[in-house]
């Protein structure tokens, strides 16, 4: 498998760690919401075919990418540097109660 | 002559060159561009082995890779290749090769009374006995079983070969070398693409090599070598199989590089594992001959048609002197024609009703004999084929007749159709798709990058071959950027004769009523039959996948390249359903087997994962270090002196840090370099603790949990800075904590300003422990005050020392007063010299990783044991160092109720109640005096002897910890060695609990 | 139906093998039945098997989009064995290899299950304290195991890279005595033929595309290629599509599909015969009975529903063979294949009644599911017919990890693909 990366151009998939789905988005550091935070760490999408997902270019220049690839044929349908696309969370409004 | 069988100055073969080997101990002589097969063949040697079930007497059937018999011991000793092809070896002198799966010889093989009760030994035949009388009888008969199994017998010494693994890249890679293939590389390698062309035999050419010595085609083969060898851009790599297909142009390719020889010259590699990157890719791999099933159609001297063809015209080799060409189309009469060109007295079976017109006419003028309307129903000759037994045969409905004409033959030469080598496609997930005209599956729209040609597209003529891939060639080029030219193809030479008419498909011979039935072999290395197939329907396994499962049909190591089509058509025959209906195999890598030893390449012995060492690490050797794997690290465990063992040591070790001071090399601990505006607001985040309130100069221990709440990774991490921190981690999760920290910033808080560098690499890492240690330190880096009240506990200094610059960190794990000392790697022995030659008037003592643990335990430090992935902040008793002020990573999740279970297994410490009782890591905690069953209420994590306290004491987890068991007695138990230990559960800080040492 | 036995056998052959019966019936599906197993796998199979044998419940469908013991039975490396540590799991995997061990008598089917040990190799100090940990709590739970030392490891595996040269030498062992490997293709006919022989109709290339709700929300049904089919209850044991199938129901579950490569050789005369791990790295090998070594190693790690691999895995793990069995070098692989497992997030399986009423699962099996086959049939059939679980498979629920009670053998957190 190979990857187009945004800084290193086209690799090897050996060069890269793979951390997963990349479509949720992470809770607000001050989200106490324990729905919220059991979603974002427990349950993830697992599409049969176009999967977002994050990827490390760790043997390479380090930098966290979020691909787009199809889990039944592996084709890559786009690559880009996570921090170009990762928007942030809204504060929450109020505090909710965290549940036990 | 190299020979009896050998054509005077024929082939393709040296003549000159005689190469003498040994098979079965027997002397014989070939000649070089022999196979072993072919050599075998030129002494008319046919019988080579016996087969895996039935073990029945086996010859060689094919010409190359296809080969399901003729599998041999090659070479001996620690160099021994067992299931070697006699078709693909290529003779060298010296050979030696033995067959296989026989005793006491291959000419009586006892094991062969198992052909006399074949009919109990149907498919299936083990999953209906062997099951009683008892519940684990199998056990019993499998000891005797198993002895039967396999093939060929492997050495159990280390190979003598070295290996290596290479990259390569390529815009055009092209599989095959016959007119297909090398009018592609041509194509591309003229358009300007860089071509990669890979063939597996050791001569390029491919069918051309079949054709007789001084064919026209030999003047185009020569020409378009010529001009392929002279392209800068065009590699050619003879001996190399193309056997993987994977994601994104990805080929995995093997060169056999120095097989052919005795054994590798020195500094040579015996095999090569090529990964190639193309852009594109052309196969040409050509096709495989088909046999067709008859009664005994195993016996030796019954080969594939195309194989003759190629013995006789390549190898120069006489296969027969009287043969029998039974055929279901027209490629088979060119082996009829050169056979008989070559001597050999020919009779063809045509199994269609009338033979191809033109075809016959060159037969009949060539005083061949062509019987259409006929077939071989059966061959007889035990050890090697006597006569054919031939009907009358119609060719649509199958029936034969009952009257049997007799051809005495000494080779019986078959042909069944063509199979496309669909593998490449169809390993990258394309189905193949099933063409009625062949009767033979062909790729279909060729997947992702790929370009079909030659009888992958149905060009079966040699000049449409070469057409079709000098088309996929250039079109190949053009889509991987190349757009020079490719001018045009001359096919001057090459045969543009397709097939008269076509192929009648046939994949069973039944006899008739009268006539005698034998086993009609599909899968002949694995003892497949016509009945098996039939059984497997009988009994309901019908999908292609059963079938394969239940008679193991094509799961030999040929994987079905002769057999799997035919079964396939014999189960949709019975099931009446079409053979598009019926489905077809998912051909997986690899194409051919490939060794461990190619693809392990360089990685092996010592080299099969990097070292990683310290700065120090020669330094540690020179001085006597015992050195331990620690992950990929080595590090010093301990430092002997005379006499001791590694118990001895540590303690010494130990004893004499308490006392004076030691130093330990701690290079392996993570370090990661914390820098930006926001950096405090990111440690906020990621550690439980507070770190706003951290000065400059300051140093502070720190805990990361995971999203789930659970404890990550340890560590301090220093304040150098308003903007700058050095973070330190544990050994073990060092490259994990450095990928979340990354992960955190740039996939999740990318509004804070934070850049992270790992320096695990950059600086050593040496630790002083004991009270001597100020005294040392003062006189090395004289401009630093280490008085406490100018440098306390957690204080942090940067200085150099005669240039080099330091970082002094006064933490410790050991309880004493200790520090830690960092300097980038190049000065790491320059620093610890200094560090050692003044420790000389300290007292200082040089301790490993053994040491450090017993000094960690002795102080009740947590580590590695403790952190598995599976401990609280509460079981390891840090539950108020929280933040309660802050969310931080696990903030939410740790407070889940299997989290917070006061049942849950927390940190204590243990101590034998008899001192000298040793405590072993890995028992469990069961109550005093029983019982003494299920999980325990917990286990010993650390031990070891303590120095300090004069006994052995431990670190465990137990349910309730000290709350619930603080000075109860509790049961170590150790059920593998029948060890009980009844040991005191205590604070886990066993030495110094107040920290007047560390802190003094 | 033919009893297996030598008798028959014999008899048979006499008049040609022509006289067999069909191993299991080719049914039609009714319009109802009281449970229906959604997948023919080992699981789907077996758990058919004991809810005929074990509860009498015998009126049920066994629902298979392509040929039984098509997933993941068919395509893993035969292991067997009981080695767990973490309470959830130890119990769980001792009821299977129980059941192993009388299999192909219960079965009249020989699965050839071969207690040929396995061998868990380590290679440093504080490996073999984890080792001793796990295989005390076994020996504590009354599961066989012992512990070995080097030289007692060179004794029995003399083939093991013993010399100078090893990287990370070993240091080692524990050995399960019980665990082994099993024929796994006649795991699923055995248990097929069984269910069959009870009365369970299975049904192939009958592909389940949807679930039938009545008001109140609960499945009553199954829609199929075939038609729709009512049901009392609905088992899935999909393993690798468990997701798919259970979205379909609107259950979003902690489960990831990731692609597991195995790999077998050449047929060789007796080499392995026992099952071996290597403890400095993650390769595993064992030997069949027709002589192929049969071995694997880690997932690829990309979330995949492929069933083939790439290269880079190859790569890794075949110097791990030859680092452990120096002499595998010149030996050949002949097939690698890819299989699709459900890696749920602590790396341990999930068999309990769902929150949607009526519907069962049995799934995240990560890739212990082959040896769990028999355990996984057997706790799955208690759970659907008591409609509650067997104290064996009581804490391998689902709410486990809202709970925080996970069961994480390897302590690598809520990353399926870290298992």
């Amino acid at each position: 498998m190979r990857i187009t990366c945004p800084c290193c151009g086209e690799r090897d998939y050996g060069e890269f760690a793979i951390y997963g789905d990349a479509s949720r988005q992470r809770p607000h550091m001050d989200d106490t919401d324990f729905e919220t935070w059991y979603n974002y760490v427990y349950t993830r999408p697992n599409p049969k075919g176009r999967h977002l997902e994050f990827w490390h270019h760790v043997q390479g220049c380090r930098q966290w990418l979020v691909v787009e690839r199809d889990t039944v044929t592996h084709e890559v349908y786009g690559v880009a540097l996570a921090r170009d696309v990762v928007t942030l969370p809204d504060a929450p409004k109020a505090k909710r109660k965290g549940a036990k | 002559m190299a020979g009896s069988h050998r054509i005077p100055n024929g082939g393709r073969v040296s003549h000159g060159a005689s190469t003498s080997f040994t098979f079965d101990g027997k002397r014989f002589q070939g000649l070089q561009g022999d196979t072993l097969a072919s050599a075998l063949l030129a002494n008319g040697v046919h019988l080579v082995g016996r087969s895996f079930k039935y073990h029945r007497p086996r010859g060689i059937f094919a010409a190359g890779a296809e080969e399901p018999n003729a599998l041999v011991g090659l070479r001996e000793g620690a160099r021994a290749e067992p299931n070697s092809l006699a078709t693909t070896v290529e003779l060298y002198d010296g050979l030696v090769a033995k067959s296989q799966n026989n005793w006491p010889s291959l000419e009586f093989d006892v094991s062969e009374v198992n052909n006399l009760f074949q009919r109990f030994f149907s498919a299936g035949f083990y999953y209906k006995t062997f099951i009683g009388p008892f519940e684990k009888s199998w056990m019993w008969y499998e000891h005797i079983i198993r002895k039967a199994a396999g093939m060929g017998e492997a050495t159990t010494q280390p190979d003598p070969d070295h290996y290596e693994k290479v990259y390569k890249f390529c815009d055009v890679l092209v599989v095959g070398s016959g007119p297909a293939g090398l009018s592609a590389a041509l194509a591309a390698g003229r358009a300007g693409a860089r071509v990669i062309l890979a063939e597996q035999e050791p001569e390029l050419g491919g069918a051309l090599l079949s054709a007789p010595k001084g064919s026209p085609s030999d003047q185009w083969l020569s020409n378009i070598l010529g001009e392929l060898k002279k392209l800068q851009n065009v590699e050619l790599l003879p001996r190399t199989v193309a056997w993987g297909a994977y994601d994104h142009g990805t080929y995995t390719l093997m060169e056999k590089v120095a097989d052919h020889k005795p054994q590798p010259d020195e500094h040579e590699v015996r095999q090569r594992s090529i990964v190639v990157q193309t852009g594109r890719v052309v196969l040409a791999p050509g096709a495989l001959e088909r046999p067709i099933p008859f009664g005994n159609n195993d016996r030796p001297g019954i080969m594939l048609a195309g194989a003759a063809r190629t013995y006789v015209n390549r190898y120069g080799v006489l296969p027969g002197k009287k043969a029998v060409v039974f055929t279901n189309n027209d490629s088979a009469y060119q082996a009829a024609l050169d056979l008989k060109a070559a001597g050999i007295d020919v009779t063809v079976v045509e199994a269609r009703a009338e033979a191809p017109s033109e075809l016959a006419a060159s037969c009949a003028s060539a005083s061949i004999e062509v019987m259409s309307g006929h077939a071989v129903v059966g061959a007889n000759g035990r050890m090697h084929v006597r006569s054919a037994d031939v009907v009358r045969f119609d060719a649509k409905t199958g029936a034969s007749s009952d009257v049997v004409r007799q051809i005495s033959c000494d080779l019986l030469c078959v042909s069944g159709g063509w199979n496309p080598v669909v593998h490449l496609s169809s390993q990258r997930g394309r189905r193949p798709e099933f063409d009625a005209k062949l009767a033979a599956f062909v790729p279909g729209d060729p997947p992702d990058n790929q370009h079909h040609a030659g009888a992958m597209v149905g060009a079966f003529s040699d000049a449409g071959a070469a057409e079709s891939g000098f088309e996929a060639g250039a079109e190949a080029a053009r889509e991987a950027g190349a757009s020079k030219s490719s001018k045009t193809l001359s096919t001057d030479g090459l045969s543009g004769a397709d097939w008269e008419q076509p192929l009648a498909p046939v994949w069973d011979i039944k006899p008739g009523e009268q006539v005698k039935k034998r086993k009609r072999f599909v899968d002949f290395q694995h003892d497949v039959g016509v009945s098996d197939v039939e059984l497997a329907h009988t009994e309901g396994y019908v999908s292609v996948e059963h079938l394969k499962r239940y008679t193991t049909l094509g799961m030999a190591a040929d994987q079905g390249k002769t057999s799997n089509i035919t079964g396939l058509a014999l189960m949709a025959e019975l099931t009446g359903r079409s053979i598009p209906e019926t489905g077809t195999t998912t051909f997986r890598p690899p194409y051919n087997p490939v060794s461990f030893g190619a693809i392990a390449g360089q990685e092996t012995g010592q080299h099969f994962r990097p070292l990683r060492r310290t700065p120090l690490h020669d330094w540690n050797l020179k001085n006597g270090a015992e050195m331990i794997n620690v992950g990929a690290w080595q590090r010093a465990w301990y430092y002997p002196k005379p006499g001791e063992d590694v118990d001895a040591a540590y303690i010494r070790e130990t004893t004499e840090v308490r006392k004076t001071c030691g130093m330990v090399d701690v290079t392996t601990l993570g370090k990661i370099e914390v820098q930006g505006p926001d950096a405090a607001e990111f440690l906020n985040r990621v550690y439980v603790n507070g770190w706003k309130l951290l000065k400059p100069g300051r140093a502070r221990y720190g805990v990361m949990l995971r999203d789930d709440g659970l404890v990550f990774d340890d560590g301090t991490t220093s304040r150098l800075s308003d903007t700058h921190y050095f973070m330190t981690t544990t050994t073990a999760e060092a490259a994990a904590v450095m990928s979340h920290l990354e992960w955190l910033l740039q996939c999740c808080w990318t509004d804070l300003k934070v850049h992270v560098t790992s320096v695990t690499d950059q600086y050593a890492g040496l630790a002083i422990a004991g009270p001597n240690s100020r005294g040392l330190l003062q006189e090395v880096f004289a401009d630093i005050d280490f008085s406490n009240e100018a440098f306390p506990f957690m204080g942090v200094r940067e200085t150099e020392y005669k240039g080099m610059p330091v970082r002094v960190f006064r933490i410790s794990f050991s309880g004493e007063l200790a520090y830690e000392v960092a300097t980038p790697s190049g000065f790491g022995e320059a620093v610890w010299e200094a560090l050692y030659e003044a420790g000389k008037g300290h007292g200082l003592c040089l301790y490993g990783t053994e040491a450090l643990g017993a000094l960690r335990i002795e102080k009740g430090h947590f580590a590695g044991n403790e952190i598995d992935g599976r401990t609280s902040l509460e079981d390891l008793g840090l539950g108020k160092m929280a933040s309660t002020k802050k969310q931080f990573v696990g903030s939410i999740m740790r407070q889940r109720e299997g989290i917070q279970d006061e049942n849950r297994q927390r940190f204590v410490g243990l101590e034998p109640v008899n001192p000298k009782e040793r405590l072993s890591g890995g028992a469990l905690l069961h109550p005093h005096n029983g019982p003494h069953a299920g999980h325990g209420l917990g286990h010993v994590s650390s031990t070891t002897y303590s120095p300090a306290l004069g006994r052995f004491i431990g670190l465990g987890l137990i349910e309730g910890g000290l709350e619930r068991y603080e000075g109860q007695l509790i049961d170590a138990c150790y059920p593998l060695k029948g060890w009980v230990v009844t040991c005191k559960v205590v604070s886990p800080h066993f030495y110094d609990p107040a920290g007047e040492k560390q802190n003094g | 139906m033919t009893h297996y036995s030598w008798f028959s056998v014999f008899s048979k052959a006499l008049s040609g093998n022509k006289g067999w019966d069909r191993a299991w019936r080719d049914p039609e599906p009714k319009a109802a039945y009281d449970v229906i197993i959604v997948g023919g796998g080992g699981h789907g199979l077996a758990t058919a098997y004991y809810l005929a044998k074990e509860h009498g419940i015998t009126n049920v469908a066994v629902l298979e989009k392509g040929w039984l013991g098509g997933g993941n039975t068919g395509r893993n490396t035969t292991i067997i064995r009981s080695n767990y540590m973490i309470d959830g799991n130890t119990h769980f995997y001792e009821k299977s290899l129980q059941l192993w061990e009388g299999l192909s008598k219960d079965l009249n089917y020989n699965a050839m299950v071969s207690h040929r040990q396995i061998y868990n190799l380590f290679h440093s100090p504080s490996q073999k304290e984890a080792f001793a940990k796990r295989y005390n709590i076994m020996r504590s739970c009354g599961i066989d195991g012992e512990i070995l030392d080097r030289n007692e490891v060179m004794k029995e595996l003399p083939y093991l890279d013993y010399s100078p040269n090893a990287r990370f030498p070993v240091y080692g062992a524990a050995k399960q005595p019980r665990a082994g490997t099993a024929r796994h293709d006649a795991v699923a006919w055995g248990y097929a033929r069984g269910a069959d022989m009870r009365g369970v109709d299975l049904i192939q290339n009958c592909e389940v595309t949807g679930f039938q709700r009545d008001a109140s929300g609960a499945v009553v049904g199954v829609e199929t290629t075939r038609g729709a089919i009512k049901a009392k209850k609905v088992g899935i044991a999909v393993a690798g599509h468990t997701t798919q199938v259970a979205e379909m129901a609107g259950l979003s579950l902690p489960i990831e599909s990731h692609l597991l490569q195995a790999f077998v050789s050449e047929p060789y005369k007796p080499l392995i015969d026992t099952v071996i791990t290597f403890g400095a790295g993650h390769f595993y090998i064992s030997q069949s009975d027709k002589g192929g070594l049969v071995f694997g190693g880690d997932l690829d790690g990309y979330n995949s529903f492929a069933q083939r691999g790439n290269f880079h895995l190859i790569d890794h793990l075949l110097p791990e063979g030859k680092a452990m069995i120096p002499c595998l070098s010149r030996l050949r692989f002949q097939r690698t294949w890819g299989g699709i497992m459900d890696m749920t997030m602590d790396g341990s399986p999930i068999i309990c009644k769902s929150p949607v009423e009526g519907l069962y699962i049995n799934g995240g099996w990560c890739y212990g599911g082959f040896k769990a086959t028999p355990g996984s049939g057997w706790c799955f059939a208690h759970t659907i017919a008591n409609d509650r679980p067997h104290e064996f498979n009581a804490k391998l629920t689902l709410d486990r990890f809202r709970r925080g009670y996970a069961i994480d053998e390897k302590g690598a957190g809520p990353m399926p693909g870290w298992h």
